[in-house]
């Protein structure tokens, strides 16, 4: 029996807006604990939410760019749960009118196609939890600590139907998916520090045809990597436990990275009541068809037109899809070289290959961070061109306009690596090569063509790596009368 | 001379007759001589209250005039968060919690130059109707104290009655405030919906809690509301546009207004004899005064009582569910968090309270919600409506605030329903939004006060003003009475 892999993935952005959710605080967490906060963020008595306005324009944008309807009057509702590091006991969140409905993803990957986004909503982090003692689990820690600093920074869920049909599919839909919003500049978009967070409903059925199989939920994977192997893991063992008879049963799992299985936690008794209502303290927002425009006008290039845009400038789809995956700066710095006069293709295989490597390996994390401009790269491709510059000596120039030695003339100059390109100059080196080697010149004479790299080779080493060393082949050959 | 009025308090502080410090010893005399058997606060901010006066005064000497609550004492219901001041919510929960802010309305106060006395009893988190439900003892009626002040802002009313403040504010989610100053012998005022800060208010039902005055006259009661109300970028709800201000059309009279008289308003029935009668003659009154009076019925008021004991635990369930012990109040420890909590908030949580977020977690659960809180909204709808049918009609709405007067501590604490019905008359203007009004307008056999109620469309306190003050003349009522100390506090703890 071929088992169907049914997927739909849960993801939590946090927007990067100056300040909370619903107080003045800064919305950053990484400060000293509890250095953040006030009564609003606390949750003490009497103190209420007042909505921030920049991150309803961020979730409108987010939606917008998912293709979604915004919702003309959204309400926030009260999801009631206890949870020691959530301050009121209750989460404000959204229920049934969420701020942005119904859009969709196109995603590449071995399933190519749409996924339909169901909802995007607005709601509220919480604080952090840390166990101490025990083995750092909460049932077994001596004591816990809170910070309150996370509470109330703005999250954003997006929540999609379960159109993915494979592991590969919900890392491409990842992968797209944080790429859209790094490009709408709302969220730093960092998967390691939990900034963007994906949790994964996976069932698996008997075919496309079969109803859907009970679903779990697995949560904590950290990159896109593990989000693709816990999926997978997970793919197989459903599939094993249906193919031997056994049933599916409905719980949140945890993916444990080092042991590469995804663990069942504490199942439910019974589905958890969260007992939503509209939050009296927020009356319900008007998003106005203007506000929509305006933020609709706000969006930036998305990261799929500019994919399009980039294989219309003669790129393959490969590096199109690298160049936009890359970090935004090498995106502007191929496009800079272009506009400054560079081949696409050109400046598309540097950019990606040679700036990346020469980056790393001078430890720069990214192009913004170098003094490498895209009018800088377009000089070092026409001096490669126009044959001032061999491929090893524009990569040590590279590295030089890098570490901020100046422009790629002014290295290359002062690092001694034009290229040796004027005929008489090399002539005088030829010669004196053949008067150096009669007999590999006799036998070159008589046909042994092999022998030209010999001599080619000679000319390298004698002019120090600066030679053309095409013009030094042809200078040999003719000298030869081949 | 004992001053028992903002307004001639305020004259006479401005003519040199009287300094603030003087009125702050008057109440505190006062206080000394009462509160033993009232118990009307829960903190007593003595040197506070004298330092605040004497700050007034030199203000006032050097000509910073902050206006007409300019060094005048006011005591306000302790779920209003006060910096620095303990803030109980008269429950056992938060027993020596300092809130680090003052609520909007307090700060409004004391920009305004008022002195807090400090802080009055109440239920536990406003949740009842005769203050019997504090976790810090009741309150008694300063008419007579085997009586209860009515509730949940019985502290404040008591306070105001007994001359232990010159003016209070409390807080009304079904009637907390007009109740008590009905039963108390004062004047009270809910404010409409959104037209103070709820900022700082401990919440109990947040879609029906405002902050509103108490004092003994309705000139006062428009001063202090004035001096609270107005938009407030903290409190969401809180109105964006400006109101006419409440005292503006106080001389108006009762010329050509048109009176609704909503008898029958809540399905109330068993309004006391006294009480009726009361009402009718202060109508015959108003008549005379030249106001057009006409029976309106609003039946669907009739189910505000049910609504009501639906939306407001549901709310509550939720809004009380921060106190968990986990980052203030009292902490019990338990094996778990969990445990932790739990027996938190059996042990800080009195019974009324537990019953009613018992009730609203109920009728918010799957499977329920749509039967309970759903049925309630679209109640709260119909009840809008009534109102809004009424007012193509009337310019204002009346009927008795409460069916009965004040009634003997004890005599409702075993059956809660018996309780909850006290809040009939008072009910629909909470679920409405409406501004409403008590104003004392006479005795009953037992020489406990009766109030009036004149309830009016949304931001149109200025004509509910303009009528109570009217009535309130013609009433003629003596609001001073317990200040006599020939009269003495009645009762058997006396």
């Amino acid at each position: 029996m071929t088992w169907e892999a049914v997927i739909g993935l849960e993801t939590h952005v946090e927007l990067s807006t100056a300040s909370k959710m619903f107080c003045g605080c800064p919305a950053r967490f990484d400060a000293e604990p509890n250095t953040n906060i006030c009564p609003v963020c606390l949750g003490l008595p009497g103190a209420l939410p007042v909505p921030n306005r920049e991150a309803i324009n961020r979730i409108m944008q987010i939606g917008l760019a998912l293709n979604c309807s915004v919702t003309r009057r959204p309400v926030f509702h009260r999801k009631n749960y206890f949870y020691a590091d959530l301050p009121k006991n209750y989460q404000i969140s959204q229920f049934d009118l969420p701020v942005c409905v119904g859009g969709y993803v196109e995603v590449g990957g071995d399933h190519p196609g749409r996924v339909r986004i169901e909802r995007v909503h607005q709601e509220e982090d919480t604080g952090k939890s840390t166990h101490r003692g025990g083995d750092g689990r909460i049932s077994a820690a001596e004591y816990s600590l809170l910070d309150f600093n996370r509470s109330g920074v703005p999250l954003v869920e997006i929540v999609t139907r379960p159109d993915i049909r494979s592991a590969a599919q919900a890392r491409a839909y990842a992968q797209e998916l944080r790429l859209l919003v790094e490009a709408l500049g709302v969220s730093d978009a960092r998967l390691e520090e939990g900034s963007i967070r994906f949790d994964a409903n996976v069932s698996v059925r008997p075919g496309p045809e079969a109803p859907l199989g009970t679903k779990v939920e697995i949560k904590n994977m950290n990159s896109f990597r593990s989000l693709e192997r816990a999926v997978s893991y997970e793919i197989e063992r459903q599939t094993a436990r249906l193919s031997s008879g056994q049933r599916i049963v409905m719980e949140t799992r945890h993916w444990d990275e080092e042991a590469g299985v995804t663990r069942g936690g504490r199942i439910k008794e019974g589905s958890s009541d969260y007992r939503y209502f509209p939050d009296p303290d927020l009356v319900p927002m008007e998003l106005d068809r203007e506000w929509e425009e305006g933020m609709a006008a706000l969006l930036p290039e998305l990261p799929s037109v500019r994919r399009m845009r980039y294989e219309e400038m003669g790129i393959d789809a490969a590096q199109a899809a690298n160049l936009v995956g890359a970090e935004a700066g090498l995106a502007r710095l191929f496009e800079g070289a272009v506009e400054a006069g560079a081949g696409a293709a050109q400046a598309a295989n540097w950019a990606t290959g040679e700036v990346v490597a020469s980056l790393r390996k001078a430890g720069i994390p990214s192009v913004g961070g170098s003094s490498l401009t895209g009018s800088s790269l377009a000089e070092l491709l026409g001096m490669i061109r126009q044959g001032s510059l061999s491929g090893s000596a524009a990569r040590e120039v590279l590295a030089g306009v890098i570490a901020g030695e100046g422009s790629p003339a002014e290295v290359a100059a002062g690092r001694d690596l034009l290229q040796i390109s004027d005929t008489g100059l090399l002539e005088s080196v030829v010669d004196e090569l053949i008067a150096a080697n009669p007999d590999e010149f006799a036998r070159l004479k008589d046909g042994e063509r092999k022998l030209v790299g010999f001599f080619v080779g000679q000319v390298m080493r004698n002019t120090r790596g600066k030679a053309d060393p095409k013009l030094a082949g042809s200078l040999i050959t003719e000298r030869a009368g081949l | 001379m004992t001053f028992t009025t903002i307004a001639g308090a305020a004259r006479a502080l401005r003519s040199g007759s009287i300094t603030s410090v003087g009125l702050a010893e008057q109440v505190l005399a006062r206080t000394s001589m009462v509160e033993a058997q009232v118990h009307a606060y829960l903190t007593l901010d003595t040197d506070g209250l004298l330092e605040a006066a004497a700050g007034a005064d030199e203000e006032l000497a050097a000509g910073r005039d902050r206006g007409p609550l300019h060094g005048i004492p006011i005591a306000v219901k302790d779920n209003m968060t006060t910096r620095e001041m303990e803030t109980t919510a008269g429950s056992r929960i938060l027993s020596g919690y300092i809130p680090p802010y003052d609520a909007t309305a307090i700060r409004r106060l004391r920009d305004a130059g008022a002195l807090i006395t400090g802080k009055t009893n109440l239920d536990e988190f406003a949740m009842g109707s005769s203050t019997e439900n504090s976790a810090f003892g009741p309150t008694r009626n300063p008419w007579n104290t085997d009586r209860v002040p009515g509730g949940s802002s019985g502290g404040s009313a008591a306070a105001v009655a007994a001359g232990m403040a010159l003016g209070g504010l409390g807080s009304d989610t079904g009637g907390s405030i007009r109740q008590p100053a009905s039963l108390c012998g004062v004047v009270g005022a809910k404010p409409t919906y959104g037209a103070v800060s709820r900022y700082g208010l401990i919440a109990f039902a947040s879609s029906l809690d405002q902050i509103g005055p108490i004092a003994h006259r309705v000139e006062d009661a428009a001063l202090l509301l004035d001096a609270i109300s107005g938009h407030d970028p903290l409190d969401s709800t809180s109105y964006p546009g400006g109101i006419e201000p409440s005292g503006a059309r106080l001389d108006g009279g009762l010329d050509g207004v048109r009176v609704g008289v909503a008898r029958r308003l809540g399905g109330a029935d068993a309004v006391e004899p006294d009480v009726e009668s009361a009402f009718d003659r202060t109508l015959a009154a108003m008549e005379g005064a030249g106001a057009v009076t006409l029976e309106v019925d609003l039946p669907f008021t009739e189910q505000g009582l049910s609504a009501y004991y639906l939306i407001a635990p549901a709310e509550c369930s939720a809004n009380l569910a921060r106190f968990d012990g986990v980052r203030y109040g009292l902490r019990v420890d338990g094996a778990t968090t969990e445990q932790m909590m739990s027996r938190s908030r059996a042990d800080g949580f009195g019974s009324e309270v537990t019953r009613r977020v018992l009730l609203g977690t109920f009728a918010l659960s799957a499977g329920y919600h749509e039967a309970f809180y759903g049925q309630a909204q679209k109640v709260r709808t119909l009840i809008r409506e009534d109102f809004a049918r009424a007012y193509r009609e009337c310019d204002v709405l009346v009927s008795p605030t409460s069916a009965t007067t004040a009634f003997p501590l004890g005599d409702r604490t075993e059956d809660p329903l018996s309780m909850y019905v006290s809040d009939v008359f008072t009910i629909p203007s909470n679920l409405a939004g409406h501004p409403a009004i008590s104003v004392p307008v006479g005795l009953d056999r037992h020489d406990l006060p009766i109030g009036f109620q004149v309830m009016a469309p949304a931001l149109e306190e200025a004509v509910m003003f303009q009528v109570a003050a009217a009535l309130e003349s013609l009433a003629g009522f003596d609001t001073t009475v317990p200040f006599d100390p020939s009269y003495g506090l009645r009762g058997g703890v006396r």
